[in-house]
């Protein structure tokens, strides 16, 4: 059992706030990741979660005890760095076992728990080596390897795929998750990858500037994003956002993107959005939802014709860049659509997919 | 539109200067190698001056033949030397000195230095700049208080410190430690964090940190502090002369110095084989561990 | 899936809590002073103390009974020996160190244009003056300058030059301590000065001959100012090390032909040790420390400044 729950977690660097009273409960065996741009905040989380930094305020709990001033050997965890951190002068096989050695485990235990471990991440025969004859995708293996092996209580990964080229990046993102399935650890894994976010946690914890924007599952943030920032971070090709006004029209609303460009809200959001009438406003609409017009009219779709700027066919769908009001606007259509540069093309809004934005609080309404 | 033609003008030529600057390069190395010539003549005429006369007999010397070259060969200065109770007597204490203090150094510096480095704690900075400023205080200036301090302690415990060799043990240390730890600071401060932290989580402590990771990843420097440590040691010449004077106490560039050249007479065959014995640990040493000797000189004045 | 399983034999490790943040930061910044202490001793006992009390000393008189304040200094400033001593050293030092640091540098240039393979050899034989101790080395040229048996007198009788009176006369004495000492450390100067040329970016170079820049130029333009640093360091270093040197003098002229060779070392060795006036020794060698500050002051300035710009 290893529950984390992080109450108005505090980090201040002399005056500076890096993070700023965050709350978080991860469950047991869960795949928690902290997702967010540079300096948000995420690795001093998940460093303060390790005991590598000290907490400020607040607390952190392991399994309900607090841990604020255990050191980190004490805390049952394991780590697997960005750099790989592997002891250069040791084997694969020494860097994998050093930590159960601090402790005199029987050596047929260590024997035992290293080759289980070589198994699972594959690099039975890289045992005897040393780091520096490893490529990168087998130094951040044999990481694992390391982290595995004590069999903690938590994993944590501190940006673990960063280092490594796109492919192997890929490759090595189906490992962890194959990994944690088959060790079901509680993992809290640290990532300024949306996509790395998105494919392998159980829930996403986006941080932006110190403070948590939202946490859910990668769906649910997805389709239900509570803030602008999360919105816009989520997702690629990332969502489009233009200013937009509400207007009264008679019992309902209308949707104002510009002087040629308005659709009602669909009646089932009219009451949610009734009060936002005449304040700053931000519509967002994800690119996958702004498709070629089709002859079958869906529900809840309005329409528009724009001119075609920017075609880029990308084998399964063509995206096509449109401007509104000089704000460039992304589409995505099927391949066969026939956009062409300079040619106006009708656009279809889907809106039961659209998110309002209120610019003063930056909430998704 | 009438079909380009296009010229291919042969006339001036294309490419000649890469012929010049290969002949550039080759007689910039021509040059290099005719003054390194001419220094390496500088730098190893004495060694090689003391070799040669290392081997000729007292006669042969004070004949005038041409010095630079051995007509009669011989090898009894240096059995003569190797074999005298008083020579080896000499080299017995340098070794003994120069180990110890070898020893000594690298307690004190290692642990010092890992905790300079890594572990910040009250006054550290200033103790770092300290170390550094420690070096600039030349052995020329504290041989005097030294020889006072000991011979007060002499009064006070009545413990005998001036004219015994292990008193060489307690003030070597200051001209080798400051610059070991330099030179350790350097190392140590070149291991990236993350392999503090990755131990950290693998349930190390401090001691075991030092121990099982910063010592072996370091050790090339460790290598070469202790091949400097050894190389000061052996060649110091002010301290044991102030401070030691009775000839079975003494280590032995002193020991040369003070019983080989006196009077009238000198056996200068005797005197340079006794050099060239004298000079033979830290030039071995040299030869078998340069790179660490070298290293060891850079880090410590390049990451200082 | 075969769920992997790692058996957990170990004891139950219950975390040790500490209680209180204070007590962990204390216990390791403790850990560390402990680690530190060895060194803080033998910096206060054998360096800081004796420095001061050298200071003492010198105000004491000759049987170290009574105090007598500045009359040491009162009478070496009156004895021109002293005034000859101050003259020699800083000219001993300044002299020296220029030329170790022009061929240090000029050599340098010279193995750093030879192919890798055979710069290590080179940079391996033109140390040896440096292994080899300044003491036995000393005696080497002390032979080759023999007033009778001089091997280079040999050569320059054959060759119809007069024989040079290496140790016997004043300014052939001093020029022989100048030479022995850029013999020595010159190849100090050559490592670092060669490590630094290292450390040039090939780039620079070939931008500036782009640029049109002759050999000289480049020296100038590129070379040079990349090197400031540690031109200066090395610089410094030495003045403070050959300004205080003690072996070459000592071994090779022990200060003769009457006093002209004295330095600040060897004088306090002769009026101290030897002649056992203890006071008097300490004052000449005091005289070294305002130089050596000064130099020192200059480094640290150096060093501060380059941290400055290197963060």
């Amino acid at each position: 059992m290893a529950q984390v729950t992080l109450r108005k977690v505090v980090k201040k660097y002399d005056e500076v706030e890096a993070v700023s009273a965050i709350d978080l409960d991860i469950a047991d065996k869960e795949f928690v990741v902290l997702v967010g741009p540079s300096g948000c905040g995420k690795s001093t989380t998940l460093r303060m979660i390790a005991g590598l930094e000290d907490i400020t305020g607040g607390e952190i709990a392991v399994d309900g005890e607090i841990v604020n001033d255990v050191p980190p050997k004490d805390r049952d965890m394991a780590m697997v760095f960005q750099n790989y951190a592997l002891y250069p002068h040791m084997t694969v096989y020494q860097n994998m076992s050093f930590g159960l050695r601090l402790k005199s485990y029987p050596k047929a235990e260590i024997e035992q728990r290293v080759q289980e471990a070589a198994r699972i991440l594959d690099i039975k025969d890289l045992l005897d080596r040393k780091p520096r004859q490893l490529s990168g995708g087998q130094r951040q293996r044999v990481a694992m390897g390391r982290a595995i092996v004590r069999n903690p209580k938590v994993f944590l990964f501190d940006e673990p795929l960063s280092n490594l080229d796109a492919k192997l990046r890929v490759q090595m993102r189906t490992e962890i998750k194959r990994v944690h399935q088959k060790v079901r650890t509680t993992t809290v894994y640290v990532t300024h990858d949306q996509v790395e976010a998105m494919t392998l946690a159980d829930r996403v914890v986006v941080m932006n500037r110190g403070r948590i924007e939202q946490i859910g599952a990668p769906n649910h943030l997805y389709h239900a994003p509570a803030t602008r920032f999360v919105a816009g971070f989520i997702g690629s090709p990332a969502m489009n956002f233009l200013p937009c006004r509400l207007e009264q029209a008679g019992d309902g609303l209308n949707i104002r993107l510009s002087d040629k460009i308005k659709f009602a809200v669909p009646a089932e959001r009219v009451a949610r959005y009734r009060a936002a009438v005449g304040k700053d406003l931000t519509f967002g609409i994800r690119p996958e939802h702004l498709t070629e017009a089709k002859t079958n009219g869906s529900k809840n779709l309005a329409s528009f014709d724009a001119g075609v700027e920017v075609v880029e066919p990308m084998g399964n769908e063509t995206m096509v860049f449109i401007s509104i009001d000089g704000t460039e606007v992304c589409c995505r259509t099927d391949p066969n659509a026939g956009a062409k540069v300079g040619s106006p093309m009708k656009i279809a809004v889907h809106l039961d997919h659209m998110h309002l934005i209120e610019n003063a609080s930056g909430l998704v309404l | 539109m009438t079909a380009a033609t296009v010229t291919i003008d042969r006339g001036a030529p294309t490419r000649p200067r890469y012929g010049s600057m290969s002949r550039d390069r080759r007689w910039a190395m021509r040059w290099s190698y005719f003054f390194l010539v001419l220094f390496a003549i500088f730098f190893l005429t004495p060694p090689l001056y003391m070799f040669v006369t290392s081997l000729k007999t007292s006669a042969e010397i004070s004949a005038a033949t041409n010095p630079w070259w051995v007509f009669h060969p011989t090898l009894s200065n240096y059995i003569e030397l190797l074999t005298s109770p008083m020579y080896i007597t000499f080299f017995r204490n340098s070794a003994l000195v120069s180990i110890f203090v070898v020893t000594i150094t690298m307690i004190i510096s290692v642990p010092a230095a890992f905790a300079l480095a890594r572990m910040k704690f009250w006054g550290s900075a200033v103790l770092a700049t300290g170390v550094f400023l420690t070096y600039l205080v030349p052995d020329t200036l504290l041989f005097i208080p030294l020889f006072k301090m000991f011979a007060v302690f002499n009064e006070w415990t009545g413990i005998q410190l001036i004219n015994k060799w292990w008193v060489l043990l307690i003030v070597y240390p200051t001209l080798t430690v400051p610059f070991c730890t330099w030179i350790m600071i350097g190392y140590f401060a070149s291991i990236p964090k993350e392999l503090d932290e990755a131990a950290l989580m693998d349930g190390a402590n401090y001691r075991q940190i030092l121990l099982k990771i910063f010592i072996p990843v370091a050790l090339p420097g460790l290598i070469a502090a202790t091949i400097f440590a050894f190389t000061v040691s052996w060649a110091q010449f002010l301290y044991p002369l102030a401070f030691t004077t009775s000839p079975d106490q003494l280590v032995l560039p002193v020991g040369i110095i003070t019983t080989l050249v006196r009077g009238d007479v000198y056996n200068w065959g005797q005197i340079m084989t006794g050099a060239l014995l004298g000079a033979a640990p830290p030039l071995i040493i040299y030869a078998f561990l340069m790179d660490y000797y070298i290293a060891g000189l850079t880090a410590g004045a390049t990451k200082g | 899936m075969v769920d992997a399983v790692i058996s957990d034999a170990r004891a139950v490790d219950t975390p040790r809590k500490k209680t209180g943040l204070r007590r962990m930061f204390q216990r390791k910044s403790t850990i560390a002073f402990l680690m530190a202490l060895p060194l803080i001793l033998l910096i206060a006992g054998l360096v800081l103390y004796p420095a001061f009390y050298a200071m003492h000393l010198a105000m004491l008189n000759k049987s170290m009974q009574r105090f007598v304040g500045l009359s040491n200094f009162t009478f070496l400033f009156k004895r021109e020996t002293f005034w000859m001593v101050v003259q020699q050293s800083c000219v001993f030092a300044l002299t020296a160190v220029l030329f170790k640091a022009l061929i240090g540098f000029i050599v340098a240039h010279f193995v750093h244009n030879i192919p890798a393979k055979g710069q290590r050899k080179w940079r391996g034989m033109l140390l040896i003056p440096w292994v080899i101790p300044p003491a036995m080395s000393t005696l080497a040229w002390l032979w080759l300058f023999d007033p009778s048996y001089s091997a280079f007198n040999w050569i320059f009788v054959h060759l119809g030059l007069p024989a040079i009176p290496w140790t016997g006369d004043a300014y052939w004495a001093r020029f022989s301590v100048i030479l022995i000492n850029v013999w020595y450390g010159a190849p100090f100067f050559l490592i670092m000065y060669l490590a630094a040329l290292k450390s040039v970016p090939e780039q620079l170079y070939e931008a500036a001959a782009i640029d049109g820049a002759n050999w000289w130029q480049r020296i100038w333009y590129v070379t040079l100012p990349m090197m400031r640093n540690i031109i200066a360091i090395t610089v410094l270093f030495s003045t403070i090390v050959t300004f205080a040197n003690f072996d070459i003098v000592q071994v090779l002229t022990a200060g003769g032909p009457v006093d002209k060779t004295h330095v600040f070392a060897t004088w306090a060795f002769r009026l101290g040790i030897q002649g056992g006036d203890i006071p008097l020794g300490a004052s000449v060698s005091l005289f070294m420390f305002p130089i050596l500050a000064i130099c020192a002051i200059f480094i640290l300035r150096d060093i501060h400044r380059r941290g400055n710009e290197a963060s």
